[in-house]
């Protein structure tokens, strides 16, 4: 299991109706692909995020499957369109079950 | 409708090959090249641990992005949702070797357009 | 010394090193990889400059003969001698050493007396590159150019000196810090500057930064983990389009880009005036146009001063006139007050600096694609201090010379060598792996696409021959790797031990190279080198 998993994310606090916008996200995550080998060379097991989503007042903006191939720490950066005021909320799914929340509000300007 | 297709959460499998992670993502459909996907990535990597690339296709529903020179192809699979401001998406990725990342969006017509850049990892080291 | 100073002011004057009809409305004074070198020097241009490509055969890749041609120069001439590697040591002795800051001075109070808003750029590269600004960490180059009233800069070999440093620097610095393609690693934002904008002449300049695109793979990224770089010729066109719409008449990148590269982005770019190029060293007479964009070259180590005067009118770059000043030292007057601040940074350091280590029959010099005098003179070092079967040594352009007959100081051996990374480690790598690193490097120089190139020559070894076809690609330039010692082929699964300095790995470990070198010249007293014959260059 993963150790201080931290979800950041950078969202603006307002936009017009119905303008998209830019998000970024990062979450700290070793992101162990499964294919390293520890000193005595046995395989470290895997153990990453296997899944993004981010969701504007329940509709979906993006549902991303992650690899082992994407970076420690992993950063998804996408746009959202946003129609009214309302709250983001994103997701992040470990390969341990845990599951990880952060949500943001956005008013309209 | 968008993202009706692919809607269920594909398991992340751990694909042996590029062909097989293709054919996974568009049940072997005939994939074409040309405009309709852009990726973006460097000519060289800072640090093959961390790549940045970028995806966008404005028609996509779905774009896969497989690294076709590491052990294990797969990197990610992105799916828009009905309020995607814009069907693009930027990650971090590692990559083992000088090799083509390679990008196929899933348009909503249901055709497939393939794209790939290559990126050079490198040992470095020297300068002027 | 005073018979060359006789001689060279015989075939020259500083009048005639500065004269030049004023033109148009704007002038720009363009200083670029002046490695801290504060005091004259000597510096051989290169003697071979490969270019692979479309670029093959032209500016900057012309040297020696076919550049004295190309620019209509007289072999043995001042400028012959400035601008090539021909008859170096003969017309060393009548022309003597050339920059030192306070000549530059003299230059830029020369223009300004002229021309009171002339517009004095730094492409970088300039806080790194001798003893006294690795031991002052870069305070005595940037006191010495805010003295000489440098109005902004970008970088490069900066960032060696670390995150902090550089902070704790451009904190300081009275004038932007540029760099359009320095993001922040975490969030991707812009971390500096992108431009600046003066008011000159009437018309409304805009100077976008361009700092070193590679630098976390040519230099050890763990030292500035905070940034990430890259050309980003991209919004490089987002900023030119961004000044332009806030009314910029004129459009100067101050770019580190190296000149090939810079080459490609002013064809992909569209509406830049003006790149004032750096990193590669190159010393060019005459502006390339690319397009509508003018490159200009500046040299490097603080030889030349670039003077570009542009007629700027309606938002338009209607014409312009260039020169490309060679600073010859002995001609042109030291600046007073700026050799008092120099010697007052030096002072501190002076025994240090001026201790003879030994001596030299042979020419020193780095410049080149591949091994110079000084690089065969650093890896013999490794060699014999470190017992290895095989050394490398990085194939960095700069380096001041040393001329035959001279002795060398401590000085000497730091324009060499000095940085932040200087450890000699002593390692063991298969053929295999030693056949990978050449491959790696040539193609970072001989790739046909400029921006997979990182500027920089080639590794430099000791204690192994090839071949290199510089017209393959990645995986295939490289061939008949030899083991000098015995003139055996290199075994791919054989172990080498091999020596080397300024890895880009954290935690290389060794004594710093300079000392190595040092006892090295100690040991044999005075050096003499052989020609280079271990390395055949085909497909040129
Ligand atoms: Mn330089
Ligand atoms: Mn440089």
């Amino acid at each position: 299991m993963a150790d201080n998993v931290k979800p950041r994310v950078k969202v603006p606090k307002s936009a017009k109706a119905g303008e998209a916008i830019v998000i970024k996200t990062l979450i700290s995550h070793p992101m162990e692909s499964g294919q390293r080998k520890d000193k005595e060379g046995a395989v470290i097991p895997r153990s990453i995020i296997n899944r993004f989503t981010c969701d504007f007042n329940g509709k979906n903006v993006i549902d991303a499957t992650l690899e082992p191939a994407i970076s420690t720490n992993p950063y998804i950066e996408f746009e959202a369109m946003v129609p009214e005021a309302g709250e983001f909320k994103f997701t992040w799914y470990d390969d341990d079950g845990s599951v990880y929340e952060e949500s943001k509000s956005i008013e309209i300007a | 409708a968008l993202g009706s297709v692919a809607a269920a959460a594909i398991p992340s499998l751990a694909l042996a090959s590029v062909d097989e992670a293709v054919a996974a993502f568009t049940g072997g459909a005939e994939i074409g090249t040309g405009p309709g996907v852009t990726l973006t990535a460097p000519e060289i990597a800072e640090n093959g641990n961390t790549v940045p690339v970028s995806v966008d296709a404005p028609d996509a529903i779905a774009i896969l992005v497989l690294a076709a020179g590491n052990p294990t192809p797969a990197v990610a699979t992105f799916k828009f949702g009905e309020l995607a401001g814009a069907h693009m998406a930027s990650t971090r990725i590692r990559l083992s070797k000088t090799q083509d990342v390679v990008a196929i969006a899933q348009l909503a017509d249901g055709t497939f357009v393939r794209t790939s850049s290559e990126v050079k990892v490198t040992i470095g080291g020297c300068g002027g | 010394g005073n018979w060359s100073r006789l001689a060279a002011q015989q075939a020259l004057t500083q009048d005639q090193l500065l004269q030049f009809d004023a033109f148009g409305n704007v002038t720009l004074i363009h200083i670029t990889d002046i490695h801290a070198q504060l005091k004259p020097i000597w510096f051989r241009e290169p003697e071979i400059n490969i270019g692979v490509g479309d670029v093959k055969g032209i500016p900057p890749h012309v040297t020696g003969m076919d550049f004295i041609k190309e620019f209509n120069l007289q072999p043995g001439s001042p400028e012959a001698y400035a601008l090539t590697h021909e008859d170096f040591t003969a017309l060393g002795k009548t022309y003597g050493k050339m920059g030192g800051m306070d000549r530059v001075a003299t230059v830029v109070k020369s223009i300004r007396a002229e021309r009171p808003e002339a517009i004095i750029l730094d492409g970088g590269d300039t806080w790194h590159g001798s003893m006294t600004s690795l031991l002052t960490k870069g305070q005595d180059v940037v006191n010495v150019m805010n003295k000489l009233g440098v109005e902004a800069m970008t970088s490069h070999w900066e960032w060696t000196l670390g995150t902090e440093r550089v902070q704790e620097i451009v904190g300081a610095l009275p004038f932007p810090f540029l760099g359009q393609n320095i993001f922040d690693a975490e969030w991707d934002e812009p971390a500096f500057e992108p431009y600046t904008w003066f008011e000159r002449g009437g018309a409304k300049v805009a100077v976008i930064g361009q700092a070193f695109p590679y630098m976390p793979i040519a230099n050890p990224g763990w030292m500035f983990p905070e940034y990430s770089f890259g050309i980003r010729d991209e919004r490089m066109q987002e900023m030119v389009e961004e000044v332009r719409a806030a009314g910029a008449d004129l459009v100067v990148v101050l770019s580190h880009n190296g000149f090939d590269v810079d080459r490609k982005m002013a064809s992909r770019v569209k509406g830049i005036d003006v790149i004032l190029t750096g990193h590669t060293h190159d010393a060019i007479p005459e502006p390339v146009l690319v397009g509508e964009t003018i490159l200009i070259a500046s040299g490097s180590h603080g030889k030349y001063v670039s003077r570009v005067d542009l007629d700027v009118r309606d938002g338009k770059m209607m014409g312009f006139r260039h020169k490309l000043i060679p600073i010859f030292a002995d001609v042109i007057t030291p600046d007073t007050e700026m050799a008092d601040l120099i010697d007052a940074e030096r002072a501190p350091f002076k025994d240090q600096l001026e201790e003879v280590i030994g001596k030299t029959e042979s020419l020193l010099y780095r410049r080149g694609n591949f091994n110079g005098t000084w690089d065969d003179l650093i890896c013999d070092a490794m060699l014999s201090e470190r017992d290895a079967e095989i050394a490398m040594s990085p194939g960095v352009r700069w380096g001041a010379s040393v001329m035959p007959g001279q002795d060398i100081t401590r000085e000497d051996i730091h324009n060499a060598t000095s940085m932040t990374y200087p450890n000699c480690y002593r390692t063991e790598m298969t053929g295999e792996f030693l056949n990978v690193v050449l491959e790696d490097v040539a193609d970072n120089l001989f790739n046909t696409d400029p921006y997979y190139q990182q500027g920089g020559d080639m590794v430099r070894v000791g204690g192994l021959g090839y071949s290199i076809d510089v017209s393959r690609p990645i995986g295939s330039r490289i061939s008949n790797m030899t083991l000098l010692k015995t003139g055996e082929a290199i075994d791919p699964a054989r172990t080498y031990i091999v020596a080397g300095w300024a890895s880009v790995n954290e935690g290389t470990e060794g004594p710093p190279i300079w000392d190595v070198v040092e006892d090295h010249i100690r040991k044999i007293g005075t050096v003499k080198l052989d020609p280079n014959t271990s390395v055949k260059v085909t497909g040129v």
